[in-house]
């Protein structure tokens, strides 16, 4: 999951720097990420994993870092399992 | 004695309704002149207006947004210059309440704002940047425990006539252009020099002229919040009310003047409807709209007030983009058929129904911050955000 997720920041995150140089827990913002590229990361995220971000979890905070984003979609993909 | 509590028997409306006499007394003066409305902004210091949002153990009265929001809708009815103004400095002040409160220095200038009814003006536009405030060039410098920022700021609002600047700048010089700070300089800290003049079509009092900025201060008066906080959950969204709630009050003033027209036709001439009557009902209807749409969003901010995680979601910032777009556009239309209303009478100057800097000054609205800009945000928002079909969530 961690390195999809890379992948995908990649792909998307439009970062000035590395992907591979940002730590898990670092804040994706004050990287660069802007909220355009944050979007199109989520779009990568939901086509993916085949799932929908619910909007409680559409803030700042899901997506501040790679572990949160991680996170984010364990949480939803964990409770889609329950269901 | 305490001030604040003395001037807090009387109510917060009926102080604003004195200051919107003597800015409605100076608001043809200060268009036409393009000057700063200093009767205005010295009788809201009379007044004690600029403390109002600062919590109480700091000297203020702790008004909500909502509060403050009902004033700039009394201002705006009597000069928009002023009313904006008067809202710019509370935007600038809602970054300190809300994201200041835990830094000894900042609650210090909260205390001193109250005390000498400082007026604070915002620096974040920069030559370069194309418009997008949430990005900068300039960077500032930390050296010990002083910082060093220079910035070719192309609009500061009443920059000459501020007490101190609230400027933003990357946080460090390797920082990336979104990674900003925010930092609050007194007068005796900056220089200005201008280098842009404004004159505009309406606004005129606003003074929004450029300046190549420089300052030096403490390093303590960096705001401890990324500015990306700052505007996610303050800034944007007081920003949007605020304006809003004023913008509706030139309308309101507009209708206004299109129903006293009417009424004296109708005296004239009792038992005959006069030629307006259908369209200054119509006009009403569009106004309440308006205050609806305003009175809606200042709901969902209240709501949202207590909670970061909704504060900082999607949601909430769509909301906030959607009444800033729609009252800006709304309120051409309603100033419009007031001027059909009221005739070659709401098009001279000089009139009791002139309505030529109600729709100069509505002009503004849809471009501080452009439309696009915020249609393009929200777009982009819509496409992960889904729409709340709740009639009353």
């Amino acid at each position: 999951m961690n390195e999809t997720i890379r992948g995908l920041l990649t792909r998307f995150g439009g970062l000035p720097v590395p992907v591979a140089d940002i730590a898990d827990d670092a804040d994706l913002y004050a990287a660069g990420l802007s909220s355009f590229a944050s979007v199109q990361l989520m779009l990568g995220l939901e086509e993916e994993f085949d799932m929908e971000f619910p909007d409680n979890l559409l803030n700042r905070k899901s997506f501040a870092s790679i572990g949160a984003i991680e996170k984010t979609v364990d949480m939803i993909l964990g409770s889609r399992k329950v269901a | 004695m305490n001030v604040a509590v003395a001037i807090g028997t009387d109510d917060l409306t009926s102080r604003a309704a004195r200051v919107a006499a003597i800015a409605a007394k100076h608001a043809d003066a200060v268009d036409s002149e393009s000057r700063f409305p200093r009767e205005a902004v010295t009788a809201m210091k009379a007044e004690r207006l600029l403390s109002i949002q600062i919590p109480t153990d700091l000297g203020g009265e702790a008004a909500s947004i909502t509060d403050i929001a009902a004033l700039c809708a009394v201002l705006g009815q009597a000069c928009a210059a002023s009313a904006m103004i008067f809202a710019m400095h509370q935007i600038k002040l809602s970054s300190l309440v809300e994201h200041g409160a835990s830094s000894d220095w900042h609650r210090e200038f909260m205390r001193r704002i109250a005390r000498d009814q400082l007026l604070l003006a915002s620096a974040t536009t920069e030559g370069g940047i194309g418009g997008n405030m949430r990005n900068s060039i300039c960077a500032i410098r930390v050296e010990g425990d002083q910082c060093f920022l220079e910035k070719d700021a192309t609009v500061i609002s009443y920059g000459n006539h501020a007490d101190a600047i609230l400027i933003t700048s990357r946080a460090h010089s390797d920082a990336a252009p979104s990674d900003q700070v925010l930092t609050a300089f007194l007068k005796d800290q900056y220089s200005l020099e201008r280098t842009v003049v404004w004159d505009t079509l309406g606004m005129r009092g606003t003074c929004s002229d450029g300046f190549l900025f420089k300052g030096e201060a403490p390093a303590v008066q960096i705001l401890p919040k990324p500015f990306a906080e700052i505007a996610a959950q303050s800034m944007l969204a007081t920003s949007h009310l605020l304006w809003s709630a004023l913008w509706y009050g030139i309308a309101a003033d507009a209708v206004a003047r299109a129903q006293a027209f009417v009424r004296a036709a109708a005296r004239k001439s009792p038992g005959v409807a006069p030629p307006g009557a259908l369209r200054l009902a119509d006009a009403s209807g569009q106004l309440q709209m308006v205050k609806s749409n305003v009175v809606a969003a200042l709901k969902v901010y209240e709501d949202a007030k207590a909670d970061v995680d909704r504060l900082s979601s999607m949601a909430f910032a769509a909301s906030m983009n959607n009444v800033k777009i729609s009252t800006s556009e709304a309120i051409l239309p309603i100033i419009n058929e007031a001027m059909l209303i009221c005739g070659i009478m709401g098009y001279k100057n000089g009139t009791p129904y002139s309505l030529g800097r109600h729709l100069r000054d509505a002009y503004s609205a849809q471009l501080m911050i452009s439309n696009d800009r915020i249609l393009a945000n929200t777009s982009t928002m819509l496409l992960v955000h889904k729409q709340d079909t709740n009639l009353l969530g």
